[in-house]
């Protein structure tokens, strides 16, 4: 038996702390496998060592009956059961662009159809440094290419999401993949094994030596150089998982499937050790079974292997055929590696020899660690903002078409149509005319779904900034006519180990679970992702919210265009003198400081009720939330996002008495700007007052094609609109 | 054992507009005199056969039916011992 | 009457068939799965969209040799109604029911968005319910879409009326601006010399509900079942 050096653990990502409380749980030595094993599924990213304390504030239970499986979660509506999850893949992405983005959304389909849930929308939000740095363009590129080349081929589209572009994520990008599956509420499946004496099942993808490693050396360790660790990306196959998707919904309808696990990260070990800790069961394998794509394979690089494209399942004894015979006839492996047994540990045989033999709860229940946190000094000081020294525009027209020509807002169907956003024909709202919304076939309810962080605010605020992206979120719902439900969570950060970044990853929990708690929506699952650093420091903190909302009457939604000329233009909520942290301060003024815009969730939440009720009862013909870029962005969005129906908009006055470039390009939160035909004023401001809501009708669209807003903007809607929608491309070249 | 390189090229009738893509980049990186950029594919195959003459005549077979449109496709292949 | 969707590995358009003619249309219709060869008792095929085989070598390349190809290839040469959608068209391209072949989109990316398209043709039993030249809205969503034929094969479609649908703008003008993916001609869609074999790149069954933006595509099915009951 080798002899378990210190460099080999540490080789590992093993501590020394690490390694004692493995000597004292198994109470003698490890063998390689064993250590390897537990390497990976006591890594932050399998593990949570460092995370798991406070990822107990979120809430699990909201305004929507709750569930939370063991690898995502959801809601349940009627009988319907509506999953999802969010996950990152930001290491591999930045190493490969194309497989790593690729094998993200296939990881995360995985999380979903396991739970017997049929994958119907993935959204992806994305960021990148800045991209007059070719890398950067290289990364985007990539990136969009994997996510269209995988989702295009599995068949479910994506319908939403979002690209940011700061310099601080220049040598670590994010790509944060999220998948919503839908299923009968009895038909749900949980990642457990039971019943002494099931098989286990591997059914998928032969096993190589593709990512051998990946989970932890790629998720744990800081870059420096990307191009080395090339060789522990996996390679994706959307059809290998197209016809993964259709035979394990067969598998599961035959109800001879008793638990079911996807292979992701730390593959065999983590679905074998994670199926047998939660069911209170033991598992015993042999890997003289498992297939197999290379030759002279050590027991280590089997358990340890992230091949995609892999699932285990534990089936009825006796049935094993019947299960085999559906993946059979999809042309994919399945064959039985083992069985469920008693004693509560893992086994491994290989070569009629016991390799590996620990409790699985030992696998699964890695020490927690109280990080320390501190502020970081210079909080205080990009707070600051001194405006009385910032001068005003002298031309705002030009200004309002550089805010919208930049590439975080300008229009990105460059990206949405190299993506198939309809097939499963229930897309009802597509890409660029607000949140997503899904119709459920069979009835009458349709779901929405959408991303958000603003990251710089988190950055300058980080509790702040957590709640904002958990407030804007449910407002890109409301305007579509959703409740909002519940969300998952992707919470990408830097170095856990410094203090600094751990306040932030603090901060940004705290922030969310409160703004959760306020607003009645459960945290349903989620993803941890540390180390996100390249050599100059810390990713702005990036909490991504994945938001999705029910629609009680799927003909009763909303979209943000205007839809008809002479009707009312009427702004919800308050404006203030609020620049801190701004589009307008970074596009403009290049400069990122300030205090973010006050949130104040009781506001927020009556605001958000009054507009869902006006959609509910058909009083509205759009509403658009307010926020990068402020009322300028959102009004002359309102006018040209339906490309084929331009209005446009004349504002004659505004309810603030503040500097016009505030006034124009402040980020007050909790605000929408709606259009309402005139009959239904007198029932809308009702509604406002009913709910204690601040209304100002500030002005009419127009058959005129040109937004005028005060003595400001007068410009025609098709400088808008090319601003708009034609700039990004031109960012790419 | 027998190796056939296949290369598959589009028919010069036929737009390449990946290989204009590809001119282009070259271009821009400063490569000049680049009259012309066609992009095709290699099938690499391993033949358990001795007599090439039967190979020849087999992946003939295997272009013609499988491996090229021939609407759109020239091929052309090598064997190697 | 009768539908069949057929379901290839890979195909990922073919529920969206399958619902729209059970549940929109209301008509019966079963799936057909590659290994089958018996499809005796149905009146139209739909060979649905997706990634047929991965679309591995060539879009359409390999489910050309599946077993239910055979059939259908028989089935056609009697005159059974055939209808190939994006992928189903690559397919039947393929296997030469239909003439021609297809090259990546000119841009070089997927495309999925909404197209304008002018019925060519409503002498066909696709089509018939259409009027001559009338614009339907329906969306694209492929990566090869760009038909290609030689100039003596396109002369023979043009002769022949074979053209179903080209692109065009929403006004119908039909011109390089309006074509999405460089097709030669702006085809979009082209049936066979006897016009029971028609493929097409748009899809039909995405565009068959007012809910989903556009129920242009319903004329399609509607004219195969009004065809299918006056014969």
């Amino acid at each position: 038996m080798t002899r378990i050096t210190k460099e080999i653990y540490q080789s590992l990502g093993l501590s020394d702390l690490l390694y004692q409380r493995i000597l004292e749980i198994l109470n003698r030595q490890p063998t390689l496998t064993e250590l390897a094993m537990l390497s990976v599924e006591w890594s932050e990213h399998c593990g949570y060592l460092c995370s798991r304390k406070w990822l107990r504030l979120l809430p699990r239970e909201g305004r929507f009956k709750t569930l939370i499986g063991e690898d995502s979660g959801g809601i349940i509506v009627d009988g319907w059961a509506i999953i999802f999850k969010m996950e990152s893949h930001n290491h591999p992405s930045q190493v490969e662009p194309k497989q790593g983005a690729a094998t993200g959304i296939g990881g995360i389909i995985r999380d979903i159809f396991t739970a017997g849930a049929r994958p119907i929308a993935l959204l992806d939000s994305l960021r990148f440094g800045n991209l007059d740095d070719p890398y950067n363009r290289y990364l985007l590129k990539g990136v969009i290419e994997g996510i269209q080349g995988y989702g295009n081929c599995v068949g479910v589209p994506t319908v939403g999401g979002e690209i940011y572009f700061e310099e601080a994520y220049t040598g670590n990008c994010l790509v944060n993949v999220m998948c919503i599956g839908i299923a009968k509420r009895d038909e749900l499946k949980r990642a457990r094994a039971s019943g002494i004496g099931n098989a286990i099942i591997y059914a998928g993808a032969s096993t190589g030596r593709d990512g051998i490693g990946g989970c932890s050396v790629l998720a744990s360790a800081e870059f420096a150089e990307g191009e080395e660790k090339r060789p522990t990306v996996q390679i994706g196959d959307p059809f290998m998982e197209k016809c993964l998707i259709e035979a394990t919904l067969e598998a599961i309808a035959t109800g001879f499937v008793v638990g079911i696990k996807d292979m992701g990260a730390a593959g065999l070990t983590c679905s074998t050790s994670e199926m047998a800790s939660s069911g209170g069961v033991g598992i015993t394998i042999d890997l003289k079974y498992v297939p197999r794509r290379e030759e002279d394979m050590q027991p280590w690089e089997l358990m340890m292997s992230e091949s995609q494209e892999r699932m285990i399942l534990c089936v009825k004894k006796g049935r094993e055929r019947d299960i085999c015979n559906i993946y059979s006839r999809w042309g994919l492996n399945a064959v039985v590696i083992g069985h469920v047994c008693p004693d509560k540990t893992v086994k491994v045989k290989h070569n009629g020899k016991i390799v590996a033999n620990i409790p699985a709860s030992a696998l699964t229940n890695p020490p927690v660690f109280d990080m320390p946190y501190r502020e970081p000094d210079y909080i205080k000081e990009i707070k600051k903002l001194n405006l009385s020294v910032l001068p005003l525009p002298t031309d705002y027209n030009s200004t309002l078409l550089r805010i919208l020509a930049s590439p975080a807002i300008a229009n990105k169907h460059w990206v949405y149509e190299q993506y198939d956003h309809m097939v499963q024909v229930n897309t009802v709202v597509r890409p660029g005319l607000g949140a997503a919304v899904l119709r459920i076939k069979d009835s009458k309810r349709a779901i929405a779904a959408t991303t958000d962080c603003n990251s710089r605010y988190c950055f300058i605020n980080p509790y702040r900034g957590a709640q904002i992206a958990v407030a804007e979120a449910a407002r890109n719902l409301i305007c579509v006519g959703a409740q909002p439900a519940a969300i998952t969570d992707c919470l990408n950060f830097g170095n856990p180990q410094k203090p600094d970044r751990f306040w932030y990853f603090k901060s940004c929990l705290e922030g969310i679970a409160e703004a959760c708690r306020f607003l009645g929506l459960s945290v349903v699952s989620g993803n941890v992702s540390f180390y996100n650093e390249n050599p100059n420091g810390a990713i702005y903190p990036t909490p991504t919210i994945g938001m999705v909302g029910v629609i009680d009457d799927v003909k009763m939604i909303n979209t943000q265009s205007f839809k008809k000329d002479g009707e009312l233009i009427i702004i919800l909520g308050n404006s203030r003198e609020e620049l801190g942290g701004s589009e307008y301060l970074k596009v403009i003024h290049r400069m990122v400081c300030g205090e973010i815009p006050d949130l104040d969730l009781s506001l927020e939440m009556r605001t958000q009720e009054a507009v869902l009720n006006m959609i509910r009862e058909g009083l509205i013909s759009s509403a658009h939330d307010c926020s990068e870029g402020g009322l300028a962005v959102t009004l002359a969005e309102c006018c040209v996002s339906q490309e084929e129906f331009m209005l446009g908009a004349e504002i004659d006055r505004l309810p603030c008495i503040c500097r016009p470039d505030a006034l124009l390009f402040g980020e007050s939160q909790s605000r929408f700007v709606i259009s309402a035909s005139e009959e239904y004023f007198a029932r809308i401001k009702q509604i406002a007052k009913e709910n204690n809501v601040p209304l100002y009708l500030i002005g009419r669209t127009t058959k005129v094609r040109k937004l005028k807003i005060l003595n400001y903007i007068d410009l025609p809607l098709e400088e808008i609109y090319k601003s708009w929608y034609n700039s990004f491309v031109n960012y790419l070249r | 054992m027998l190796k056939v390189e296949i290369y598959i090229t589009l028919k010069k009738t036929v737009v390449d507009p990946q290989g204009l893509v590809i001119k282009h980049a070259l271009e821009s990186l400063g490569f000049a005199n680049i009259e012309q950029v066609r992009c095709g594919k290699i099938i690499i195959l391993h033949l358990s056969l001795r007599s090439k003459v039967k190979a020849v005549q087999q992946v003939e077979r295997m272009c013609k039916r499988l491996l090229a449109n021939p609407i759109i496709e020239n091929y052309r292949f090598k064997i190697k011992k | 009457m009768r539908f069949g969707v057929v379901v290839f590995p890979g195909s990922n358009c073919d529920q969206d068939c399958f619902w729209v003619v059970n549940r929109v249309l209301k008509q019966s219709v079963r799936y057909i799965w590659h290994q089958e060869a018996d499809i005796r008792g149905l009146d139209c095929i739909i060979i649905p969209g997706g990634f047929s085989y991965g679309d591995y070598l060539r879009p359409g390349a390999i489910a050309r040799f599946s077993r239910v190809m055979k059939s259908i290839v028989k089935f056609a040469k009697r005159g059974g109604l055939v209808i190939g959608i994006c992928n189903g068209f690559q397919i039947l391209l393929e296997v030469d029911l239909l003439p021609g072949a297809m090259l990546p989109n000119k841009n070089l990316h997927f495309i999925c968005r909404d197209t304008y398209l002018r019925v060519e043709n409503n002498q066909t039993p696709f089509t018939h319910l259409s009027s001559a030249g009338q614009i339907l809205k329906m969306p694209i969503a492929h990566h090869e879409g760009n038909f290609y034929i030689t100039i003596d094969g396109l002369k023979r479609l043009q002769d022949n009326r074979q053209i179903v649908l080209r692109y065009c703008d929403a006004y119908g003008k039909v011109d390089s601006e309006a074509n999405p993916n460089g097709a030669i001609d702006n085809i979009a869609g082209i049936v066979s010399e006897k016009g029971n074999i028609f493929g097409l790149m748009p899809h039909p069954e995405r565009s068959s509900e007012d809910i989903l933006g556009s129920d242009d595509g319903l004329l399609i099915f509607q004219s195969i079942k009004q065809w299918a009951k006056t014969r």
